[in-house]
């Protein structure tokens, strides 16, 4: 399945690292595309409906992770059930949105680090 | 500043992924109609609701005018005029988590005033914002088990009826640091930026349960807000949360209706929200309504479950917490925040360079704050200054003259009355990922 130009692929967090020029709609609109792939547009139709897919996108999770909130959502946020787009969606969801290890604390993020200076 | 007339928008429940628009599969597209007409019809009846995308457009334009360094603090249109505040615009470098629900963070460096302004206050909704209304006919009813005869008020008869209370009280996120969970807990990942310290003025919880005369049996409060449940069901209430009765009857636990001596803005609460110092942000309930006093522990929604809870005994990463084993949160933990310089400053060596920033302890107060520029190899104490008042956070300051040149990390480590440290590395990890007081750390290259 072809990805259209419109969902362009969005791998890291698309914040900018502090432009005033960046305002908060153009960021909202970047936190909403999903990570181009077999299921997407699923995932795009059927979760976006109650909520943001920035709630997709700002989480990681395995197999059962995202079966665990699915569930979750069908019993205490009135989603339906999935049937048979359920088995596609958890693929996509597992395999573009798994977690990586992180230990107990990650260094720093780079976007707090110093700049290099200019004449180095 | 002129308050505008906003037009009447249209009912855009989906505008936010026009771009899907057309990837809607008939399977959902009934249920997407049954959720447009039933969320969007009372917007219909409203000229004066904004929608979410006007509210993040107006957001980022008072944003952008608001972005130069040491500008002034944004405000509210005029209620005194209107009585319909505009949404608060946020400052341009505030965090977007979610835009449905909003869920707003702060970087550490914008909170580095006394009392945090609106445009830096974080955001975090469960549900849909109600539509802006007019203040004074806002009422709010007190009913349950515990309370005989139920009462309602008047947001007006509120406050001239009971003395008023203005107190400086941190609020924080439950979550606030579960993005540094592993494995990753779900929910938004906030880093460090969902709390804040504005002043709040509102009557005392106690003084109007005194009023209406709540019976022995009362156990819990439980809020209910006029936002709704993302689905749009207009039965499920998005989050109804609340706190025991000792709590309750603290005497700086408030029903607000102010913050930095203005209406509250829409996204904080407008114009009634109960404030409770020292507990998850979750317990303030936002656009209040109703209070039940309840002859148990509070049921609502987001109080059961593995919401705002953490398992009773710690347990080793990534386990399986049934739900009979999982405990409310209380009290949030001891915590620091270093809020200047911004992380990645460039100094120069043998010159000071002033850090500061803001503690907090939840119910206790903070005893002292030290700061490590060695990766906590050691630590120097910092000038701490006494709360304002309960609940509100501490300022510190330290002036370091940085002796070498190179990569330095400014950790920040706070200790509370009852000599509990922050850690150094994240604490025990929790099915949701609540409670993440680890030390804050930010990043100085000295230079010659």
């Amino acid at each position: 399945m072809k990805a259209p130009l419109i969902l362009s692929v969005i791998i890291s967090i698309p914040w900018s690292t502090g432009h005033a020029a960046t305002d908060i709609e153009m960021k909202s609109s970047q936190a909403l595309m999903l990570k181009a792939g077999e299921g997407m547009r699923l995932v795009a139709a059927q979760c976006s409906v109650c909520h943001s897919l920035a709630l997709v996108t700002q989480n990681r999770a395995d197999r059962r992770g995202w079966t665990d909130l699915i569930r979750w959502m069908q019993a205490k946020h009135g989603l339906w059930p999935l049937g048979e787009f359920e088995a596609p969606i958890l693929d996509y969801l597992a395999k573009y949105y798994a977690p990586t290890s992180a230990g107990r604390r990650q260094p720093l993020g780079m976007d707090l680090l110093p700049k290099p200076r200019e004449d180095d | 500043m002129q308050f505008k007339t906003y037009e009447r928008p249209k009912c855009d429940r989906h505008s936010d992924t026009e771009g899907m628009r057309w990837y809607r599969l008939d399977l959902v597209l009934a249920r997407i109609e049954r959720h447009q007409r039933a969320v969007c019809m009372p917007k219909l009846k409203n000229p004066t609701r904004l929608t979410r995308r006007e509210w993040l457009k107006r957001a980022s334009k008072g944003a952008a005018l608001l972005s130069v360094p040491g500008a002034a603090s944004a405000v509210t249109a005029p209620q005194e005029r209107t009585a319909r505040p505009a949404p608060a615009p946020k400052h341009s470098e505030m965090r977007l988590l979610n835009d449905r629900p909003l869920n707003l963070e702060a970087p550490a460096h914008l909170l580095n005033d006394q009392v945090t302004r609106a445009d830096r206050l974080f955001v975090r909704n469960n549900g849909l914002m109600p539509a802006l209304t007019r203040a004074d006919d806002w009422t709010l009813t007190f009913d349950g088990e515990a309370v005989s005869m139920p009462k309602t008020f008047t947001l007006k008869a509120l406050k001239e009826e009971f003395e008023q209370v203005s107190l400086q009280m941190t609020l924080e996120c439950g979550g606030n640091g579960r993005s540094e969970f592993d494995p990753p807990a779900s929910g938004n990942q906030w880093t460090t930026g969902a709390v804040g310290c504005p002043k709040w003025t509102g009557v005392r919880l106690r003084d109007v349960l005194q009023r209406i005369g709540v019976q022995e049996n009362a156990v819990y409060i439980g809020y209910y807000g006029a936002d709704r449940h993302l689905s749009g069901d207009l039965s499920k209430s998005p989050i109804s949360r609340g706190v025991p009765m000792h709590k309750a009857l603290e005497p700086e636990t408030l029903l607000a209706f102010s913050m930095n001596d203005e209406a509250i803005p829409l996204e904080h609460g407008y114009p009634l929200r109960l404030v409770v110092g020292g507990w998850p942000g979750s317990v303030c309930g936002k656009w209040l309504q109703r209070i039940r006093v309840r002859d148990r522990v509070h049921d609502g929604e987001k109080m059961l479950g593995s919401s705002y809870r953490v398992p009773c005994e710690p347990v080793a990463r990534g386990s399986q917490v049934p739900d009979d084993a999982m405990c409310i949160i209380e009290s949030m933990p001891v915590k620091s925040l270093i809020t200047t310089p911004r992380s990645g400053q460039l100094c120069m060596v043998g010159r000071p360079l002033s850090i500061g920033g803001f503690a907090w302890a939840g119910d206790d107060a903070v005893k002292t704050v030290q700061l490590s520029s060695d990766f906590g190899a050691t630590w120097q104490s910092a000038q701490l200054a006494e709360p304002v008042n309960r609940f509100a956070w501490q300022r510190f300051e330290y002036e370091w003259t940085p002796s070498k040149t190179g990569y330095f990390e400014i950790w920040a480590k706070a200790t509370d009355v009852q000599d509990r440290d922050q850690p150094m590395v994240v604490p025990g990890w929790n099915p949701k990922g609540y409670l993440n007081n680890a030390c804050h750390r930010i990043a100085v290259q000295v230079v010659a």
